[in-house]
């Protein structure tokens, strides 16, 4: 069953024909890695999947994209209605300047939540499944900002769960992480995969080969190859595929 | 050798620039230093109207009155001795202009000349007068005593709420009517400036599409540069009429009108510091909060002004602080009545417009031309405790981040 | 999940988010209405007393009539020699605070100073000026007096135009010309002063526009109530644009009659800050093409 699917998608940032005719399909509960070196619009495709390219002045897009069967850019859907079913975690964790149980509780405050114990439940829950309740459950009322860099992307993951979004994008969230807090990021990630489908671009071909299922590979704003990710890996079948992930480019 | 001029004229220019930087900060010193210089003069004054004299009968008790009393006596507010500190008997009043019913021209002569010793004789002879006229009509065998006032007081000049710097035989130097009056005022305009500034800080900054801010910020930025006595001019064609007839009032020289014409002069600034603020949100930190659902107006009020809060405070007292220091402006609309203010309805006086109307008559090194560099001090702590209080709050917002 | 239908939550977020942007234009746009409405009333009223001879007279009749010749001139006298104390000492200031001084404490007290220094009310600098030049220096009411009250007043804002100016040339620029062995001050006035100065230049000229409607400072320093000559030395008195609106606004000898010449005033003054504006506008960019194009 597919979770997101696009057909033709063309994106262009004024004259600049960023993206070029994606069509592809990622399916639920899987992990969907996009790799491609940068510039290739691995980014920019992702972020037509929650519409946040619409926040840009001049970028028109054309094709379809579904996300659980519904076409997001057709006029009558609510932006963010769309966000709240398709959560985003960035490269940069970025709290807000508010305490720890605030961040997590955001997103459903601002989606019209005010049933108190239902809010506590659900900021628990989430920070149990980003795997960071232990750390902060004594200091909920703490600023954000006193947490460790992998702490604060682990909350900014706990802050997008708390939402029950059906569909993850993560946008190279370990970039800016240690390789400890990497570690314990992906592990996160192969839990959530459970409950959520889970789309993530990254630039580290070991990070993708360690937590995707499927790789798609970007080069120049086209869709080169898309397959499982071990195929991907160990039998490429596109020219550009390989060298890139034998090192030749990138 | 050419190399020794080289490094010669590099350590010259060096000298050079070192040197200017050091005239800035000896140019607040100095101002420092010559406003308190003249300023403190005023406690070491005595308040009796410069050349004149208040004296009593030999044997009355009372030594020393305050410049308060003496206002109290003259208004007949105080009518008898005891209230001040001597025996119960009322006191009689005298000013040089009475000299007449005591005493026939002939008697004072036509040249005044027996007009001192006529001044003692009356002084003996009157144990509950107190009388009032000018030094040079001071006899040298005087045989009453003159009253010393006490010299104004800190508590005095800061509590007082009289303002009459030429009033005879004693100047009242309260000050507390005009500070209040400049706090007022300020107050005034920072509720119509905020509102409004704020609002258009977060429209320019979040709202507006950049076709329509970029037709709106050099207005905004021009309106800073438009003069005081220009927004001065304006008020009292155009605002202070206004007033009048709304309200109904016999004069439109208000409060309000200040509050006004400084909310005005003062919308520039707020807008520019607390959008400047809002813009410097990190990008990341607004798509975190649309990614999760929140639309615009959530995110603005949610996210963008708890962030920018440090930025959108300062821009709030320096905006008090530009109203706090107005001079010309506030001059023209206000009224300028020295009363203590109780409603944005009536006139009121504030520091600068006090310095302003009245340093040109103020006779130099007396007590009223010391008065008004005092209150050139207070104006500048006032303004000095806003200076560093806004140091203090960006500060604390570089330590946040 | 179901989305793609409209939920009840959305619909009042949609509408506090509609009252609220509705709200703020229209409070922006009214806030933009007043500054015209003020602009505009002021130019509408002056520009029919504006004439040739409104410009080169004396005033008249109690200032009822005539000109506002003496005025501009004292104007133009004491904005030209503010600025010859300003400028040179603002700049070097500036120079110093961003390319010499080390981060020393004298560095953090000359900051500090300078900051304060812009927060001191004009009225402060005319009981200053009146202290120092007029009677200490015994310079008198005089145009030295008021130039030098009115220059302070400027360098606290040509200081800081400096500096950010300095701020936002690349340290990469610097270390260019170090590397070559150009010393400190070849660096400074062959590589950064050129690059910083369409910024400066600009804020330079707002800086006129804003010393040549100071009203405060100059009361009590060089300003003449009524004077219907030119001044000869730096010594004199002169009548000054802003105090003369001052004057004939409030405590002229017939303020209803003298109105018509207040609005001239007016309109010259805001001319002047108008024309300085446009100005640096017009730096800014052609500068700003310049660089780009190099």
């Amino acid at each position: 069953m597919n979770s997101v699917e696009t057909k033709d998608v063309h994106l262009y940032y004024g004259d600049f024909h960023a993206l070029k005719g994606i069509t592809m399909a990622m399916k639920k509960n899987q992990v969907t890695a996009f790799i491609g070196p940068s510039g290739c619009g691995k980014s920019t495709y992702l972020r037509c999947f929650n519409r946040m390219n619409d926040l840009i002045d001049g970028v028109k897009i054309e094709g379809d994209i579904l996300i659980d069967g519904v076409d997001i850019y057709k006029t009558n859907i609510q932006v963010d209605d769309l966000r709240k079913h398709v959560g985003m975690v960035f490269q940069k964790p970025n709290p807000f300047p508010k305490s720890i149980f605030e961040n997590v509780a955001y997103g459903l405050r601002v989606n019209g939540t005010k049933d108190k114990a239902f809010i506590e439940e659900r900021v628990e829950r989430s920070l149990k499944q980003a795997a960071l309740w232990d750390e902060v459950k004594d200091k909920l009322k703490k600023s954000a900002f006193e947490l460790s860099g992998g702490q604060q992307q682990r909350l900014c993951i706990a802050r997008a769960l708390a939402i029950e979004p059906s569909v993850l994008l993560m946008d190279e969230p370990t970039s800016a992480l240690d390789p400890l807090s990497t570690a314990k990021t992906e592990e996160l990630i192969h839990q959530l995969k459970e409950n959520y489908t889970i789309v993530i671009v990254t630039h580290n071909m070991q990070q993708a080969g360690r937590v995707s299922d499927y790789t798609a590979f970007f080069y120049l704003g086209e869709l080169v190859e898309y397959a499982k990710t071990k195929t991907l890996f160990t039998n490429p079948k596109d020219q550009r595929t390989q060298n890139y992930i034998t090192g030749r480019f990138g | 050798m050419k190399r020794y001029f080289h490094n010669l004229g590099e350590k010259l220019i060096e000298g050079l620039i070192t040197i200017s930087g050091t005239v800035t900060s000896i140019t607040v010193l100095l101002i420092v230093f010559f406003l308190f210089k003249e300023g403190l003069g005023i406690f070491s004054q005595s308040p009796v109207a410069e050349g004149s004299v208040i004296a009593v009968h030999q044997n009355n008790p009372v030594k020393e009155l305050k410049a308060a009393e003496v206002k109290e006596i003259f208004d007949q507010n105080i009518t008898n001795w005891k209230e001040v500190g001597g025996p119960n008997a009322p006191i009689k009043l005298f000013s040089i202009d009475d000299i007449t019913d005591y005493y026939t021209e002939e008697q004072i002569g036509a040249n005044f000349e027996h007009l001192p010793q006529r001044l003692n004789e009356l002084v003996a002879q009157e144990p509950n007068m107190l009388a009032f006229f000018p030094e040079e009509y001071l006899a040298k065998d005087f045989k009453g005593h003159r009253i010393e006032l006490a010299n104004v007081s800190l508590g005095d000049f800061l509590l007082g709420r009289q303002w009459y710097p030429t009033i005879q035989p004693a100047v009242q130097l309260g000050v507390l009517s005009l500070i209040l009056g400049t706090l007022w005022v300020s107050l005034g305009a920072i509720l119509i400036a905020l509102p409004l500034g704020l609002a258009s800080a977060i429209y320019l900054a979040e709202i507006a599409n950049p076709k329509v801010r970029n037709i709106l910020k050099p207005v905004i930025e021009l309106l800073a540069g438009i003069p005081s006595v220009v927004y001065g001019f304006f008020g009292l064609v155009v605002i202070v009429p206004l007033i009048q007839d709304v309200f109904g009032l016999p004069v439109g020289e208000t409060a309000l009108a200040g509050s006004i014409v400084l909310g005005i002069m003062a919308l520039p600034t707020i807008i520019s510091v607390s959008e400047d603020a809002m813009r410097t949100t990190p990008r990341a930190m607004k798509e975190a909060s649309l990614a999760l659902g929140a639309n615009k107006w959530q995110t603005i009020y949610k996210v963008i002004i708890p962030y920018s809060i440090s930025g959108i405070s300062t821009a709030a007292i320096l905006g008090i602080g530009r109203a706090i220091g107005e001079t010309m402006a506030v001059l023209m609309v206000t009224g300028n009545a020295s009363v203590i203010p109780h409603t944005f309805l009536e006139p009121v006086r504030t520091i600068p417009a006090t310095i302003a109307a009245e340093l040109g008559e103020a006779p130099q090194g007396g007590i009223h031309y010391q008065a008004l560099f005092a209150l050139g001090c207070i104006l500048f702590l006032m303004t000095l405790a806003i200076n560093l209080t806004v140091d203090f709050v960006s500060a604390k917002k570089k330590e946040n981040r | 999940m179901a989305f793609g239908t409209t939920s009840s939550s959305h619909k009042s977020k949609h509408l506090a988010q509609s009252a609220a942007f509705f709200i703020f234009r229209l409070l922006s746009f009214s806030v933009v209405a007043i500054l015209l409405v003020i602009l505009g009333f002021i130019l509408v009223q002056g520009i029919s007393v504006i004439s040739w001879e409104f410009l080169t007279e004396m005033p008249r009749e109690g200032m009822t009539e005539g000109g506002i010749f003496p005025a501009l001139v004292g104007t133009l006298c004491l904005v030209a020699g503010s600025m010859l104390f300003a400028f040179p000492i603002g700049i070097l200031s500036g120079i110093y605070i961003h390319e010499y001084a080390k981060d020393s404490w004298f560095k953090r007290f000359v900051k500090l100073m300078t900051n304060n220094l812009a927060g001191v009310p004009s009225i402060v600098f005319g009981l200053f000026g009146m202290t120092l030049f007029v009677n200490q220096f015994g310079f008198g009411d005089s145009i030295l007096a008021g130039s030098l009250t009115l220059g302070l007043l400027a360098l606290p804002v040509v200081i800081r135009t400096t500096e950010e100016s300095l701020k936002a040339i690349d340290d990469s620029f610097r270390i260019g010309s170090l590397a070559l062995g150009a010393t400190k001050w070849q660096t400074v006035s062959r590589v950064v002063l050129p690059m910083a100065f369409p910024n400066i230049i600009t804020g330079l000229i707002l800086s006129i526009g804003r010393v040549s409607g100071e009203t405060a400072p100059i009361l009590f320093t060089v300003a003449a109530y009524f004077l219907p000559k030119l001044p000869t030395s730096i010594f004199d008195q002169v009548m000054a644009l802003p105090y003369h609106l001052y004057v004939i606004s409030t405590s002229g000898t017939n303020i209803e009659a003298s109105r018509a010449m207040a609005y001239g005033t007016a309109f010259v003054l805001i001319l002047i800050v108008l024309l300085a504006n446009l100005l640096a506008n017009w730096l800014r960019r052609y500068f700003g093409k310049k660089v780009k194009m190099n």
